[in-house]
């Protein structure tokens, strides 16, 4: 396995005549707060390199963990290249400043960003190439790049025509051009179009190498013991009986607990069931997730931080004609990826190389390297296919990274970490539990005219480095996303949004539509109750609210149209619906339901209308959409996390249960053409459905059910 | 011991009790069947034991003997089977970590019940999770290998 720092990277093709590689570097500054990519070129500009086999490189600045932007941002670049698309490559960058992300400033993949932060910079990219790549050909014939044209990975010149193969050599020694036109949308041949992956092939054939496949022949496996209480230290330890195992070389201490690292798995697992070790388990050991939700209940009783304000909910709502008053709570998740997390990492010659699936290189790169005492730019990372992510992979603490270096530092070899599914269920970051207590008035003519919502539940980013940008007034706006921002408040003359936000052990982190998880839940489903209570039907209930939100209600408009709305649902069944925004992309949703004779939920068919901007691979959109609804569904019917004396109950996935095939609706992803600044497609579809689904329940059984996991009495 | 992988006869040096998904990934190097649960859970360590569909995170290398062990990497040389073709055509996988578990699983259906009806690709599939939510595809991809099969026979 060859490890090259871009830098080499780049001398290395200079040197060897390996073609066209375009590198253009502006340097920014960390901590950009989000916006839209402007204008101007690009800034850090990711690259491409075209070989003289005729191979078109592109070097991916973002992590693939399933969300299809090894194609999606490939399609960019192929789009203003003209090459071949047969012979794109698609690799993963190293980690260096050049790669980090054009919104965030941070190397990263999360918030459903990477494609529309990426659109005007991977185009520019295959733009740069291309011009250079006229230039290289202009010269060899003696013209002007102007009286050129490209097509399919070749220069042409009336019936001449050189292939990029064959330029690319001279192209790398073209000056970059300073300003490159990027193609009007109307002559895209590849941007729009439903293109499969490129990543399949190896998928299917078991080549795809995720971070748990790393080997090399020095490199030993470890398994941490960590303490069953969050929190926890470990007291002493007897380690006399792992030592014994056959396999196991050594056991060391690390602040996450005790790691004994083998030469295999299978022993690493066995030394680590025969450790015997003393836990100081801390205050973390009196968490008691059931204690938690009514101390949540009591707390949303009373007036939180003040997250969004509007008029006076309290005098207004006495006045209302008729009050509505709902509780809806969220228990706590695991991400639960199927590839469990591991890190591998080889610390040598003042440098720390660490080969892992992750969604947060920058943090990853900071905190190894001072762990391992080295400079930042001496820490590489070879980014592997993450088994997925969803949030898991992206810890501003850095946990699986952090700890994987202070084992290879203190066992002296290359090591790589894995966790079991028992370590990963119960190993915390999870999506928080949380509370909504929302009294609502409305008017005679059934319209909310007060809304008082107070929130209760962990805050993600407090006490991370990104406390000081994401936490305003107290208020973290990833516990109030999706409610401070509804566009039903936005109408509602009086209303008031308070946040309460518990300090625990239990550490949280972004689940897969992290807020809008639970605001969604809470938003959509109290519409809907005040639909019901103003006797109204809910499709025309929310038209009304949403009246001058167009997106918003021609997406609902064409999932209630495609799902046949207003026309009865087959025997036995009950529809709802919901609608929500999250990052960016607006999605309906109407779910079908069944309930059985052990009155179990079943969702038939979810119809789904997405508005998202334009959709670069729509079916890859589509994917994801579906991908999507799967994770939220997981949420809705079965998977609940709980604490009793400071400990998860739940262990593996035959008792923390996620959607399984049989269970799998028919998911129907009607794409809505629109030309709104674009959105992203990986989360927002989770967040609707846990709503589209309990409305559902209710039209069939009139049970309101206000608790996720959905359990009917 | 000795255990027959992929058609080849492997002289392998491990212990009795270590689960052949373990001996197949950190003894033979190969890494395509994948650890998910190591409780027969998931199904991402699925590979065929003379044909049957197997979760070889369970499964002691002891008890394999002298049957033959087919993995994702001995499922075609190069992705050519009916269910790898269909997987490429549905365009099914996302992370693509299961995913060798789900070949393995709807190969194994099909070898059997080469026209299976919805209900039995339910059955068959319910072992293997997929988190990313690919199941639609896989469902679509099944029925189209089965379709594939059966036009070339």
């Amino acid at each position: 396995m060859m490890a090259l720092t871009r830098r080499e990277l780049l001398r290395k093709s200079l040197l060897s005549g390996a073609g066209l590689f375009v590198a253009f570097h502006v340097p920014r500054k960390a901590g950009a707060v989000p916006q839209p990519s402007g204008k101007q070129l690009p800034d850090p500009n990711a690259f491409v390199r075209v070989a003289p086999d005729e191979t078109v490189t592109v070097l991916l600045a973002h992590s693939e963990m399933g969300q299809g932007i090894w194609t999606g941002l490939a399609m960019l670049i192929a789009e203003e290249l003209d090459c071949d698309w047969s012979k794109i490559r698609v690799e993963h960058a190293p980690a260096a400043p050049v790669y980090a992300h054009p919104a965030f400033g941070m190397q990263m993949t999360g918030g459903s960003t990477t494609t529309w932060s990426e659109f005007d910079r991977y185009r520019a990219a295959g733009a740069m190439a291309r011009a250079m790549l006229l230039r290289a050909a202009a010269a060899r014939w003696k013209t002007d790049a102007k009286r050129l044209r490209t097509e399919n990975g070749f220069v042409l010149r009336g019936n001449d025509r050189l292939s990029y193969g064959q330029l690319a050599v001279a192209a790398q020694a073209q000056t970059p051009p300073k300003s490159v036109k990027l193609k009007d949308r109307k002559n895209w041949k590849i941007i729009g179009k439903p293109t499969r992956r490129l990543d399949t092939p190896e998928k299917i054939t078991g080549k795809a190498q995720f971070g748990m496949d790393v080997r090399f022949p020095e490199l030993r496996t470890a398994l941490v013991a960590r303490s069953p209480v969050f929190g926890g230290k470990v007291r002493s330890f007897d380690a006399s009986k792992a030592t014994s195992i056959k396999g196991v070389e050594q056991v060391v201490q690390v602040p996450s607990g005790v790691a004994v690292v083998a030469t295999n798995f299978w022993s690493a697992k066995l030394g680590r069931d025969a450790l015997v070790i003393d836990w100081d388990p801390g205050p973390g050991a009196s968490v008691d997730s059931g204690k938690l939700l009514e101390s949540y209940r009591a707390q949303a009783q009373t007036k939180g931080t003040v997250a969004a304000q509007q008029g006076d909910a309290e005098e207004a709502l006495p006045h209302s004609s008729k009050r509505v008053v709902a509780e809806y709570d969220v228990p706590y998740l695991a991400h639960a990826t199927m590839e469990p997390l591991n890190c591998a990492v080889r610390l040598a010659d003042g440098r720390c190389e660490i080969w892992t699936g992750t969604q947060f290189q920058t943090m990853d790169q900071m905190s190894a390297a001072r762990i391992a005492g080295v400079p930042q730019e001496n820490v590489s990372i070879h980014t592997q296919f993450l088994g997925g992510g969803f949030g898991r992979r992206a810890t501003p603490a850095s946990d699986f990274v952090s700890e994987a270096v202070h084992v290879a530092k203190a066992a002296g070899v290359p090591v790589k970490t894995v966790w079991t599914r028992e370590d990963d269920i119960r190993g915390g970051y999870y999506r928080p539990m949380f509370l909504h207590r929302i009294e609502v008035g409305l008017d005679d003519k059934g319209r909310p005219f007060a809304w008082k919502h107070t929130i209760v539940g962990q805050s993600i980013i407090a006490g991370t480095p990104f406390e000081q940008f994401m936490v305003k007034n107290g208020v973290d706006s990833a516990s109030v996303e999706g409610v401070v921002d509804s566009p039903y408040l936005e109408s509602v003359p009086a209303r008031l949004v308070t946040l309460h936000s518990p300090r625990l052990e239990v550490p949280v982190l972004w689940w897969r539509s992290v807020g809008n998880t639970h605001t969604a839940f809470a938003m959509e489903s109290m519409i809907d109750e005040l639909a019901w209570a103003a006797r109204r039907d809910p499709l025309d209930y929310r038209s009304a609210l949403l009246a001058d939100k167009p997106r918003h209600l021609r997406a609902l408009k064409t999932a209630a149209e495609k799902a046949g709305w207003g026309k009865a649902p087959p025997k036995g069944r009950g529809r709802g619906l919901a609608v929500h925004e999250s990052f960016g992309s607006i999605i309906a949703q109407a779910a079908e339901v069944s309930v059985d004779e052990h009155k179990e939920i079943h969702v038939h068919k979810v119809t789904c209308a997405v508005d998202c901007g334009t959709a670069i691979n729509p079916l890859g959109v589509e994917a994801q959409v579906q991908g999507a609804v799967a994770f939220g569904l997981s949420a809705v019917l079965q998977s609940e996390l709980t604490l009793k004396d400071g400990r998860v109950e739940q262990s593996n996935f035959h008792d923390y249960e996620v959607l399984r095939l049989p269970d799998m609706p028919e998911v129907a992803v009607h794409i809505i053409e629109s030309d709104a600044k674009m959105g992203g497609i990986g989360e927002p579809a989770t967040a609707p459905i846990s709503a589209a689904v309990a409305n559902a329940v209710y039209a069939l059984t009139k049970q309101r059910l206000r608790s996720l996991p959905l359990r009917l009495a | 011991m000795r255990l027959n992988v992929n058609g080849t006869e492997r002289q392998v040096d491990a212990p009795d009790d270590m689960p052949l998904l373990w001996v197949l990934r950190d003894v033979l190097g190969l890494t395509g069947t994948k650890f998910g649960c190591g409780m027969a859970q998931c199904g991402a360590c699925t590979v065929h034991i003379e044909g049957q569909a197997v979760r070889s995170c369970v499964l002691p290398v002891s008890a394999v003997g002298n049957r033959m062990v087919t993995t994702i990497e001995g499922l075609s040389s190069d992705g050519s089977h009916p269910v790898q073709r269909a997987w490429a055509e549905q365009d099914v996988v996302q992370c693509g970590y299961c995913q060798p578990g789900q070949i393995m699983s709807a190969a194994a259906l099909l070898a059997q019940n080469p026209e299976p009806t919805d209900q039995e690709i339910d059955l068959a599939m319910a072992g293997n999770i997929c988190r990313c939510g690919t199941y639609q595809r896989i469902r679509e991809a099944v029925r189209s290998a089965a379709s594939k099969r059966r036009a070339e026979r």
